[in-house]
């Protein structure tokens, strides 16, 4: 089971926001993160890695799937 | 390279620049002001009259030419929006009103503190606050909505607009306003001023420095990345300032600035709430607008606005003060900006508990 955020389309800091509310509600597992600007994607790569959660990048499309784990 | 070795080196050269321009022939302390120098674009498209302030600034044409280039050449160049665009024009408009009463966008309010400005700390101040009380709304749920990708032509609009103001620029017909006397008629050499718009919008667009974001990236997640750009611009600025002997420590005879305490932090304040709401700075807004986001492209359109308002309208600060006109907008503007934010907040939480 993993939690899915659809970030795309969300100017800052909504994005980084969302998935932090998220590691915040489960403390680990898997979050998945769809995101479409390399603004967000870049930004949410930081806080995951600052809160010490692993960060998988895949392009889809015009949108990049982020996958976070811990 | 590391991220944060390369804003560090970014704020390094806005900071540098800066200084440069202002010992070139820029207004004191106004060596780069989002806010300011499209005011005065403003001015010289004659959508305010103030002859003191008109002039079709090329830092401003180099920025957006600097990350348009640098966004397609990196593939960055994505074309978006459709995110409450009316509502930003209006944060927009609001954000430059507040900011020309305090007289001056982030960057320029640190630039004027690394000369000693004591104004800009009292700015700085309500800049803060407004930025926090943006986050409480944003912590609650508050959102403009989603973009959507949009048909690329829509993304080179506002790049084309910046050029066709290069050719007015260096063409200069007489229905362009040059002003002749006071900031507008201070300016460094136009190719030096248009490198250095180029420069720092390829730094900024890959970087995406933000002054708002980093005080409120740090208030929300404690993440210092951002940060790191607003510390190096304003100790290498302080640095050259020193160096050149335009540090003046104080509060009174400061160079485009007034001492009216109050109205420098509710104007900083303003511009602070209406830019966490539209998610950066203006010098953020400029650059993602450079990269096709057509929502930042509507709102330095309402920053345009904005400033021929406050012109027209007699609502900016000077050097004597800020007229009552101008007290009175910034309260109608914090009014404003506090319903946009209560009530966008108010229907996502709404729509998310509906939806449940």
């Amino acid at each position: 089971m993993s939690e899915i955020v659809d970030a795309r389309g969300l100017a800052c800091p909504e994005p980084v926001l969302r998935v932090k509310n998220v590691m915040d509600k489960i403390g680990s597992g898997v979050i998945k993160v769809m995101v479409n600007t390399t603004t967000a994607r870049e930004n949410i790569k930081r806080m995951a890695n600052s809160q010490k959660w692993s960060v998988d990048i895949a392009e889809d499309g015009d949108d990049w799937l982020i996958t976070l784990t811990k | 390279m590391n991220n944060k070795a390369f804003i560090i080196i970014t704020g390094a050269v806005v900071g540098a620049l800066a200084v440069l321009l202002v010992k070139l022939g820029n207004p004191p302390n106004m060596g780069m002001c989002i806010a300011c120098f499209l005011r005065d674009i403003s001015g010289a498209l004659g959508l305010h009259q103030n002859n003191i302030v008109q002039y079709l600034r090329p830092e401003i044409l180099g920025m957006v030419i600097g990350a348009f280039g640098a966004a397609v050449f990196t593939k960055d160049f994505r074309v978006w929006g459709g995110s409450s665009a009316f509502t930003r024009f209006i944060l927009g408009f609001f954000v430059m009103i507040g900011m020309l009463v305090f007289l001056g966008c982030p960057l320029r309010m640190l630039l004027r503190l690394s000369a000693g400005d004591l104004n800009a700390l009292v700015g700085l101040l309500g800049l803060i606050a407004g930025v926090l009380l943006g986050t409480v709304f944003l912590r609650k749920g508050f959102t403009l909505g989603q973009a959507v990708i949009q048909n690329k032509s829509n993304g080179y609009i506002f790049p084309a607009v910046m050029v066709a103001f290069l050719a007015l620029l260096l063409a200069a017909p007489a229905f362009i306003f040059f002003s002749q006397q006071g900031p507008g008629s201070m300016h460094a050499p136009l190719a030096i001023s248009l490198g250095a718009g180029i420069l720092v919008g390829v730094l900024a667009q890959r970087t995406r420095l933000c002054l708002i974001g980093g005080i409120r990236d740090l208030i929300l997640f404690r993440e210092c990345y951002m940060i790191y750009g607003f510390i190096a611009i304003f100790i290498v600025a302080l640095a050259g300032n020193l160096i050149l002997g335009k540090f003046n420590l104080g509060f009174a005879g400061q160079p485009v600035a007034h001492s009216d305490g109050l109205w420098n932090f509710l104007g900083m304040m303003l511009g602070g709430f209406g830019s966490v709401l539209l998610g950066g700075c203006p010098l953020r807004q400029l650059i993602s607008a450079s990269e096709g986001n057509t929502d930042s492209a509507v709102t330095v359109a309402g920053y345009l606005t904005g400033a021929a308002f406050a012109h027209n309208f007699g609502l900016a600060g000077s050097a004597k003060g800020v007229p009552m006109a101008g007290h009175n907008a910034v309260i109608v503007g914090l009014i404003v900006v506090a319903c946009i934010a209560l009530l966008n907040t108010y229907y996502n939480v709404k729509a998310r508990a509906s939806s449940r």
